[in-house]
C-alpha cells in the first residue's frame, strides 16, 4: 500500500473516531496516539536502525540467536544477616535452578565500615550480608565453586577492596583470576544521582574505577568491571527516557576517564555492562532496551570510534521494579512482576531478577522468591515470549516508541554534554532535580488519580496485616562485631599495618594503580573499614548538596 | 500565625531518598516551611538539626530496616534536648508488626508505602503544637 493510500485510510479513521470520542471520552495518561500505522516508522531505515540481532546497532539484540540458544542467566539478588546465613541462601538458590548468584550487601559494607563502627549500629546484616574481611568473603562463598558460578556483587564505593576479596577467595580455591566471572556494579555517578552510597568525591572516585578498568582487563579478562545502572535512577523516579540517558551519559563519562587515564577503547568497552529498571509499561520497556541499545551502540561507534563489535554491545542485567511494588494486597504484585519479566524478556535483557511480592514490606521470604525464580522459569519455557528473537519488531507502535526515546535520550545526552558531562551535571544538580521533578509529578498524578494503581488508589480492600514476613534479628549486630574482633586477635596484625601503610603511599601517587596494594591488604585480613580508612584519610569523603 | 517548620531527615545509611524528597516538597507546596537534611545523618545530627532549626515538626524516613534502632535513639535525644513539643512522625518501609513499639517510643504516627501525600499533611495540621 503506499503512503498516499494509507494517509488517506487514516484520515478516514480519523473522522470516524471523532464520533465515538463525544460519546466515550479517552483516559487520561495515554500514548499521544491512539494508533500507529507504516506512516509513523516510513522514515526508519531497515537496514541502518533495525538491522540484525548481533549486528551493529544491536536494536534487535546483542547476540545473533539470543535465547534461541541460552536463556538469560536468571540471576537472584541475595543477601542478609551473616556470611553463613547468605551462604546457604545462595547454595539453595542454585540447587533451585538459579544460574548466577548476586550478591547484596549491607549499608556498612556498601560504604565501607566495619559492623563495630558505631556508625553501623541498627544497620549490620540488614539489607544485605554484612563483609567485614576476607574471612567473612571465605564463609559467604564455602562449598560454591568460583571457577564455575558467575556472581554479581551490587558494591560500588569500596568496590575494588570485594573485588579483591572475592578474587583472594578464588586463590583459596585454587581458581585463577583469569577464570573468574562476574560483575561488580562500580558504578560511583549514579551513586551521587540517585542511590546514595557514595564515599569519595568524584575524582579519585573515577581513578579506582579506571584502575579496576586496567587492572582486569590483563587479569581478570572475564570479569564485567561495571554494571552502568539506570535501575537506581528509574527506582528514584524518572522516566524511562530519562533512566537510559542519564545512565548512558554515566558511560560516556567512565569511557572519557578511562581513555585520559590511556586505555585504548576496545581494551575495555567490551567489559562494560548495564542495568535496567524492567518497570510496569511493557512496551515502553521494551521499546526502552531496544532504544538503548541503538544509542549505545552509536556513542560507541561514533564518538568513541571503538572497532570490536563487542565494544559497541550493550549488554545489561535487568531487575524488576521495586518501587512499583505494592505493600496493599501484596500478592498482586506476583503479576506485576509477571508482566515486567514479559518486557525484560522481550526486550532482550541477558540476565533477570525477579522481585519478590513482599519486597514492600520486608525482605522476602523463601516461599515468595522461590515464586519469583519460578515466574522466570514460566516466561522462559512455557509462554513463548522466548521462541523467536526481538518478536516486537516491526510493531508500528513499539518501533515508533523506540525510536521516540532515542530522540528523548539523544536530547538529554547533548544537553550534558552541554552542561561539561555526567560529572559536572551531577555536581550542579541538574540530574538530581530532573529525576525528583519526574518522581514527584508521577506522585502528584496517582495522588489526582490520574494515574491508576490497582489496591492503592483504585480497588482497595480492607486488609489484615501480613503474616510470616523475614525479619533480621538485632542480635546479628553482636555476633558478627564478636567475629570481626576475634578474627582481628588472631591476624598477624604487623601484617596488616605493613599493607595499610603501603596502600595510602599508593593512593597519594595518583599514576600508581591501587588494585594491587588493595588485594595486599585484604590478603593480611586487613578489614574493609581499614582499608576505605585509609583512603578516606587521603582522599576525603563527598558531600552532597540537595535543592528540593 | 506562623509557618509550621518541619525537618525531614534520613536517619542511619540508607542512600533512598525518593520518599523523603517527594514528602518534603509536597509539605513544602502545603505551606510548611520544610528543611532536608540530606543523607546518612546520625541522631545526633538530626536533634541538634531540629533544635538549631528551631521545627515544630521531625518526619524521618528510613528504608533499611534500621528503623527500631534509629527512631527511638532520635525522639529520646530530641527529647533530652528538651524539645518536647515536637512532633515526631516517620515512614518507611516499615512492617506493621514494629509500628506498635515505635509508636511506644514516642514516634506519633508511621507512614507506610501507598500513603498519600496529604494524609500526611493533614495529620501534621492535626497534631502540630
Amino acid at each position: 500500500m503506499s503512503n498516499e493510500k494509507i494517509q488517506a485510510g487514516l484520515d478516514k479513521y480519523n473522522a470516524s473516531v471523532e464520533k465515538a470520542i463525544a460519546k466515550f471520552p479517552e483516559r487520561a495518561n495515554l500514548p499521544e496516539q491512539r494508533l500507529y500505522t507504516p506512516l509513523d516508522i516510513s522514515e526508519t531505515d531497515y537496514a541502518d536502525e533495525i538491522g540484525f540481532p548481533g549486528m551493529y546497532p544491536f536494536t534487535r539484540g546483542v547476540q545473533p540467536t539470543m535465547y534461541r540458544g541460552r536463556f538469560w542467566t536468571m540471576r537472584m539478588y541475595a543477601g542478609f544477616s551473616t556470611a553463613a546465613e547468605s551462604n546457604k541462601r545462595y547454595r539453595y538458590l542454585i540447587e533451585s535452578g538459579a544460574t548466577g548468584l548476586s550478591c547484596a550487601f549491607d549499608l556498612p559494607t556498601q560504604i565501607g565500615y566495619d559492623s563495630d563502627d558505631p556508625i553501623s549500629e541498627g544497620e549490620v546484616g540488614k539489607v544485605g550480608v554484612a563483609i567485614d574481611s576476607l574471612a567473612d568473603m571465605e564463609v559467604l562463598f564455602d562449598q560454591i565453586d568460583l571457577g564455575k558460578v558467575s556472581t554479581s556483587m551490587t558494591i560500588n564505593a569500596p568496590a575494588s577492596v570485594l573485588l579483591s576479596m572475592y578474587i583472594a577467595v578464588a586463590e583459596k580455591q585454587g581458581v585463577p583470576a583469569d577464570q573468574l566471572k562476574g560483575t561488580i556494579q562500580n558504578d560511583i555517578l549514579k551513586e551521587y544521582a540517585a542511590r546514595g552510597t557514595y564515599i569519595f568525591p568524584p575524582r579519585p572516585s573515577m581513578r579506582l574505577i579506571t584502575n579496576i578498568f586496567e587492572y582486569c582487563s590483563k587479569n581478570v579478562p572475564k570479569w564485567n568491571t561495571i554494571s552502568i545502572s539506570g535501575y537506581h535512577i528509574r527506582e528514584a523516579g524518572s522516566t524511562a527516557s530519562q533512566e537510559i540517558a542519564f545512565t548512558i551519559a554515566d558511560g560516556i563519562a567512565y569511557c572519557e576517564a578511562a581513555i585520559k587515564a590511556g586505555l585504548h577503547i576496545d581494551d575495555f568497552a567490551g567489559r562494560l555492562s548495564f542495568f535496567w529498571n524492567a518497570h510496569n509499561n511493557v512496551l515502553e520497556e521494551v521499546a526502552k532496551f531496544r532504544a538503548s541499545r541503538r544509542v549505545w551502540a552509536k556513542v560507541m561507534k561514533e564518538r568513541f570510534h571503538a572497532e570490536k563489535p563487542k565494544s559497541m554491545m550493550l549488554r545489561v542485567h535487568t531487575q524488576t521494579a521495586g518501587s512499583m511494588l505494592t505493600a496493599q494486597q501484596p500478592n498482586n504484585n506476583i503479576i506485576r512482576v509477571a508482566l515486567q519479566t514479559a518486557a525484560a524478556v522481550m526486550g532482550g535483557t541477558q540476565s533477570l531478577h525477579t522481585n519478590s511480592r513482599d519486597e514492600a514490606l520486608a525482605l522476602p521470604t523463601e516461599e515468595s522468591v522461590m515464586i519469583a525464580l519460578r515466574t522466570q522459569q514460566i516466561v522462559a519455557y512455557e509462554s513463548g515470549l522466548a521462541d523467536v528473537i526481538d518478536p516486537l519488531a516491526g510493531s508500528y507502535y513499539v518501533e515508533a516508541l523506540t525510536n521516540k526515546i532515542e530522540k528523548e535520550a539523544w536530547e538529554y545526552i547533548n544537553k550534558i554534554d552541554e552542561i561539561g558531562g555526567a560529572v559536572a551535571a551531577i555536581e550542579k544538580g541538574y540530574i538530581q532535580k530532573e529525576i525528583q521533578d519526574s518522581a514527584y509529578k508521577w506522585q502528584m498524578d496517582v495522588e489526582s488519580g490520574a494515574k491508576t494503581i490497582v489496591g492503592v488508589n483504585k480497588f482497595q480492600i480492607e486488609e489484615e496485616p501480613p503474616k510470616g514476613l523475614l525479619k533480621v534479628d538485632a542480635s546479628v549486630g553482636v555476633a558478627q562485631c564478636k567475629r570481626l574482633a576475634e578474627m582481628k586477635a588472631k591476624r598477624d596484625n604487623d601484617a596488616v599495618k605493613a599493607a595499610l601503610a603501603d596502600l595510602k603511599k599508593a593512593c597519594q601517587d595518583e599514576n600508581e594503580n591501587l588494585m594491587p596494594h588493595i588485594l595486599n591488604a585484604v590478603r593480611t585480613y586487613a578489614t574493609l573499614g581499614e582499608i576505605c580508612g585509609v583512603m578516606r584519610e587521603v582522599f576525603g569523603e563527598y558531600e552532597a548538596h540537595v535543592n528540593l | 500565625m506562623a509557618k509550621v517548620r518541619v525537618l525531614v531527615a534520613k536517619p542511619g545509611l540508607d542512600g533512598h531518598d525518593r520518599g523523603a524528597k517527594v514528602v518534603a516538597r509536597a509539605l513544602r507546596d502545603a505551606g510548611f516551611e520544610v528543611i532536608y537534611t540530606g543523607l546518612r545523618q546520625t541522631p545526633e545530627q538530626i536533634a541538634e538539626a531540629a533544635l538549631q532549626e528551631d521545627v515544630n515538626v521531625v518526619a524521618m524516613s528510613i528504608l533499611s530496616g534500621a528503623h527500631p534502632h534509629l527512631f527511638p535513639k532520635v525522639v529520646n535525644l530530641i527529647r533530652e534536648k528538651g524539645m518536647d513539643d515536637v512532633l515526631i512522625i516517620g515512614g518507611g518501609v516499615i512492617p506493621e508488626t514494629d509500628i506498635p513499639a515505635l509508636k511506644e517510643a514516642g514516634i506519633a504516627e508511621v507512614f507506610t508505602p501507598g500513603t498519600p501525600t496529604g494524609d500526611i499533611v493533614e495529620f501534621i495540621k492535626a497534631n502540630v503544637k
